[in-house]
């Protein structure tokens, strides 16, 4: 019981992080129609932003206080990652648009080897260690010599996803732009003569996809204290799991299925062996697109004759 | 209403639809309907925008599967009622008649209906492999009488002489239909690039070489000009005439139906509203009350408008 | 009042073809020549261009300016500290906002005549007109090639380097061919096809390495029979089980569609490299097999014994001998892999695939088994995909998970999608461009030069950054690749290539 308690925890923290990832995926999925397989190497320079701009503020500027260098490293890094977006769809996919299928995937994946290689080459093949940022821990209850805790930093990554999940939302459902993606999702080319600026619509898309997923890179690099630049590609694959078990193209997909991911995951990891928790992640994956290609919340394809 | 019993009518059956209903979840398609389609005749289904024509197509060429009712098509002849019931009960999809054989469509997979049953379709929405030739399209309609050895057959690979004989039965069948669609020129020419009526024979053509008994077309003459649906007519006709092959077709024009159709069967709202010859179908108050968009008691001053 | 050249109008405003090349002249009547009136003049072309240079300029230095500008650099077991190279940020956003400039003002020139070539593009013309002879170009030069390496490079052991080089390729254009019958034929996105490659050599490793087998070939056909034969028995094993694992995979993915069927390929490539790894007991985990036994002349030691193969054929013993006839070997399996395809493609079931890849429902229409269809091209690509797995096995005599990464899985579709889906040719160039380039990468040393980037720089390391960097370029350039017309494969009168606008992708 206390050990599923603490991987409850352990799970929602990571699941956290996997959902502001799957939101970018699910959100450019939606509005494209592609995978954008360099999202989860965005993910990753965004951990590489965040740490530049920590190691920027305290070793150089010397501040001390933990919550306004992780409000500023939060800020910093989704200004820089939501432009290396924008640069990316500008450059790789939207010469690509309307054209062949493989096309965008392939770019994509060359964008992918390019950011992760691109980070290699200018920061070093090393892990980048961080000292922990926020060590304290809160011990829950304590029963039979066995402490279930909940460390600080896990509450702020829980609330600070919370919190921009919400402010997120609003963005979509609420104002023009929310209403414009959602416009263009269902017939690109009727938005645009009903005077939707498509191209910003899909540029914007790409910037708040990445913007989530520098608030994640940044709780990943707190929550951890360590980042490598080939940490792009397995938390990238988890959460395009998660957006599929939440179904493609919903927003409340991505959470609620990152969120299971995490769990399960941890639970995983916990109870059979670690070393296969990739594989449990992976076999998810096929499964649920096997058995479930919609998802939990996701609208299910129906076939034209 | 005729007797819908397959094996009473006059005329002897290839496609009997028993009690056919298709429901997409709250929504009914088709609502029991049943009609017969002669064996050497042209069957037309018409009806309304909506009336559920295509669905009936689907379902019979196996690319839905009905909710209830009985879809049977007959080989060699019709069936006796006896020998029908008899596979009903089996859980078999076929079985072997006095006549022939015996399928029920509705308990087969899509590519069992054409390759078994051999009932060939057109599309509505014509579904030619535009990017490979006229040529490979007709060849890639003979797959199942060229994979009869399996699909990877040594003689195949080797090209050995039994297979080049294979080969060139199917590229005379091939060359005969292109004869017939008069696109001999455009033989090489990518599907996708010929004109629209070429595009549409085209893809009669290759249902055709699939030897079918049964041919189903999806609105045969939608978008042609006159002249294309004049030549289309009399590839309909040449079919019927030449061919050991019934057509079964879905139209809006009425030209093409009333010209080539020996029986009329009038959908709306996914019921069956008449069913007879074109003679019998045109002035039947209800159908001219569906077309026109009258309620039944008025159809008659309509029928007196219009001189029916 | 004088109009502006007409020239000017962006070349977006008006459809490319009616744009008028000539000045209306003053007196022209204005009711026939409506010009837009924000038309900008000459002058601002330049000026354009310079902002435009500017703000490009800028926008790669703020994009650069965290990742290169700072650098976390350890110093020991200490924490981490900040080493800065503004400069360098600095030369960059200059190269971008250059480049740009002379772009602008040269081959992005607003109003500059853009060709527009209807019909066929000049590489298809040029690959329909080339196409017969291509093929037995490329294949006589591929047997050639080692007698070239020597001749070239002056003896057997100078060529050495040449030779694996090619042995490289080939692996790759093999493997290209084969994920071409899956993704270029058949037109189903396979992102996880390094799978079967590791099936094939795994099959091969623990199979020629199997003490029981050894033993159980002793008893009955003499000591050492094993270690000379294992590779040639293995080779067809290998096709086989890969061939088989092909249908395991292919069977529940068949269902799905696009992107679904790449992702869910990519995860079972994943999870068979992930087993690989963990189970150790099978596999020896991430430490993999060694002392894999070397390829033989069927059954012929390529070693300095008298039974050897240069003592037989009284040859003065070389170990450029084996490589010479592994260069071969993969020769003549990726012929075979040609031959194949090609016959494959005269078949039913090589039209059957392309069908299905232009239209599936219209297949199942003329009674064709859609899912027997894909699994044959599964199946098919999947047993090339072994016997290069074997042979890549019997050529390193090692074989790690660490081969069969989602980044090798990447490059074969890379390859194949370079090459021009469904163009053996394409292919097989794109092979060379892409694998040979990156070889020639490692080369850079002359880089390391005093004057140039110094000693500290490693090349190597730019290898994938550029490779990354070639794969969005040339996709944004030829989005269908480099060969992207289709060849008929029966005609009556005239071979004539589809042009590729007209044939599909496929979507699952």
């Amino acid at each position: 019981m206390e050990v599923f308690l603490q991987q409850l925890i352990n799970g929602l923290t990571l699941g956290s992080i996997y959902g502001l990832i799957a939101i970018g995926y699910t959100m450019v999925f939606g509005i494209i129609g592609m995978v954008n397989f360099a999202h989860g190497d965005v993910f990753m320079v965004s951990a590489f932003i965040g740490l530049i701009c920590v190691l920027l503020l305290t070793t150089v500027l010397g501040m001390s206080s933990i919550f306004l260098i992780l409000a500023i490293t939060l800020v910093v890094a989704m200004v820089f990652t939501g432009l290396v977006s924008w640069a990316i769809e500008r450059v790789a996919y939207r010469p690509l648009r309307g054209s062949f299928r493989l096309a965008p995937m392939i770019s994509a994946i060359g964008m992918s080897i390019l950011l992760s290689n691109f980070v290699q080459v200018a920061q070093g093949p090393r892990n980048k260690p961080l000292p922990p940022m926020v060590p304290d821990v809160f011990v829950v209850m304590e029963r039979n010599g066995y402490e279930v805790t909940l460390a600080y930093k896990q509450i702020i990554i829980m609330v600070v996803t919370a919190t921009l999940l919400a402010g997120f939302w609003w963005l979509v459902q609420k104002t023009s732009l929310g209403r414009a993606q959602r416009a263009c999702e269902q017939d690109r080319k009727m938005a645009a003569l009903l005077g939707v600026n498509v191209d910003l619509t899909i540029s914007l898309t790409f910037v708040i996809g990445a913007a989530l997923a520098a608030v994640a890179g940044v709780m990943y690099l707190m929550y951890y204290g360590v980042v490598n630049f080939a940490d792009g590609f397995v938390p990238g694959v988890k959460a395009f799991t998660a957006a599929v078990l939440g179904g493609i193209g919903s927003l409340p997909g991505a959470v609620l299925g990152g969120l299971l991911i995490g769990l399960i995951e941890t639970l995983w990891s916990a109870y059979f062996s670690i070393e296969y928790k990739d594989v449990a992640a992976f076999s998810i994956l096929v499964v649920t697109l096997i058995f479930l290609p919609q998802g939990l919340l996701g609208r299910p394809e129906v076939e034209k004759v | 209403m005729a007797s819908l019993d397959p094996v009473a009518g006059a005329r002897a059956p290839i496609l009997a639809v028993d009690h056919l209903s298709m429901r997409f979840g709250g929504l009914i398609a088709v609502n029991d309907v049943s009609f017969v389609a002669a064996r050497g005749e042209v069957t037309a289904v018409i009806g309304p925008n909506g009336a559920g024509k295509t669905t009936v197509f689907n379902c019979i060429t196996g690319f839905y599967k009905p909710s209830a009712g009985r879809l049977a098509l007959f080989h060699g002849g019709a069936a006796t009622p006896d020998e029908l019931d008899a596979v009903t009960a089996s859980g078999l999809s076929w079985g072997r008649t006095g006549a022939g054989a015996l399928y029920l469509l509705e308990r087969l997979p899509d590519h069992k209906v054409a390759s078994w049953a051999r009932v060939a379709r057109t599309f509505q929405n014509i579904r030619l492999f535009s990017g490979m030739t006229v040529l490979e399209n007709l060849l890639v309609a003979q797959h199942m009488s060229l994979t009869s050895a399996g699909l990877l057959n040594p003689a195949a690979l080797l090209n050995l002489p039994s297979w080049k004989r294979q080969q060139k039965g199917a590229m005379d069948k091939a060359l005969y239909w292109l004869d017939q669609i008069g696109l001999m020129e455009r033989a090489d020419d990518p599907a996708g690039d010929l004109p629209y009526g070429d595009q549409r024979r085209l893809e009669i053509a290759r249902a055709m070489c699939t030897n079918p008994v049964l041919l189903c077309l999806d609105e045969p003459a939608a978008g042609l000009n006159p002249r294309e649906s004049a030549a289309l007519n009399e590839l309909l006709l040449s079919i019927r005439r030449d061919h050991d092959t019934s057509i079964l077709l879905i139209e809006h024009d009425m030209s093409v139906v009333m010209e080539i159709s020996d029986h009329v069967v009038v959908l709306e709202y996914g019921c069956k509203i008449a069913d007879g010859t074109p003679q019998e179908v045109r002035t039947d108050p209800k159908v001219i009350a569906s077309y026109l968009g009258v309620e039944e008691d008025e159809a008659a001053v309509v029928e007196a408008e219009v001189g029916a | 009042m004088v109009h502006p050249p007409v020239a000017d109008i962006p070349p977006g405003s008006l459809p490319s073809g009616s744009v008028p090349q000539v000045d209306v002249p003053a007196n022209g009547l204005p009711a026939l020549a409506p010009l837009p009136p924000a038309v900008p003049r000459q002058g601002s072309v330049v000026g354009s261009a310079v902002t435009d240079a500017v703000v490009s300029g800028l926008l790669t230095g703020l994009l650069l300016l965290p990742l290169v500008g700072f650098r976390a650099t350890e110093s020991g077991s200490g924490p981490l500290g900040l080493t800065y190279r503004f400069g360098l940020v600095a030369v960059f956003a200059g190269i971008v906002a250059v480049l740009r400039l002379v772009l602008n003002l040269t081959v992005w020139r607003r109003g500059r005549k853009v060709k527009t070539s209807e019909g066929p593009s000049a590489f298809a013309t040029l690959a329909l007109k080339a196409a017969p002879a291509l093929r037995p170009a490329f294949f006589s030069f591929a047997i050639a090639y080692p007698f070239l390496a020597i001749l070239l490079s002056g003896g057997l052991s100078p060529s050495r380097y040449w030779v694996d080089l090619g042995i490289y390729v080939l692996t790759y254009v093999m493997l290209g061919w084969g994920l071409n019958i899956v993704v270029g034929l058949a037109g189903l996105l396979d992102l996880g096809y390094v799978a079967f490659y590791a099936v094939g050599a795994y099959t091969f490793a623990l199979l020629s390495t199997s003490v029981p087998v050894n033993d159980f070939f002793a008893g009955h056909l003499g000591e050492g029979f094993w270690t000379a034969w294992s590779f040639w028995l293995c080779l067809p094993v290998s096709g086989i089980l890969a061939a088989f694992w092909g249908v395991i995979l292919g069977f529940p993915v068949l269902r799905l569609r696009g992107d679904y069927l790449a992702i869910v390929t990519l995860a079972f490539g994943e999870i068979i490299r992930l087993v690989l790894i963990n189970w150790v007991s099978l596999t020896n985990g991430g430490a993999g097999i060694s002392s894999i036994p070397p390829i033989s002349f069927f059954g012929v030691p390529f070693n300095a014994t008298d039974e050897g193969f240069a003592a037989k054929y009284g040859l003065d013993f070389d170990s450029m001998h084996r490589i010479i006839f592994l260069y071969f070997v993969i020769l003549a399996l990726a012929a075979l892999t040609a031959l194949v395809t090609i016959r494959l493609r005269q078949m039913p079931v090589g039209r059957a695939w392309e069908a299905l890849r232009e239209d599936e429902i219209a297949c199942r229409s003329l009674g064709i088994n859609t899912t027997l269809t894909k699994l044959t091209a599964f199946a098919t690509g999947a047993m090339f995909g072994g016997f290069a797995g074997a042979f890549f096995a019997v050529r390193v005599r090692f074989v790690s998970p660490e081969s069969f990464t989602f980044m090798e899985s990447a490059v074969i579709l890379a390859i194949v999608v370079l090459g021009g889906m469904g163009s053996q040719m394409g292919v097989a160039g794109a092979a060379i461009l892409l694998i040979g380039g990156m070889e020639m990468l490692r080369n850079l040393s002359f880089l390391k030069a005093d004057f140039l980037f110094g000693p500290d720089f490693d090349p190597s390391l730019y290898r994938m950054l550029i490779f990354g960097f070639a794969m969005v370029a040339v996709m944004v350039w030829r989005p269908r690749g480099l060969v992207s017309s289709r060849l008929p494969t029966i005609f009556l009168k005239e071979r004539k290539a589809v042009s590729s606008a007209l044939v599909k992708e496929g979507h699952g």
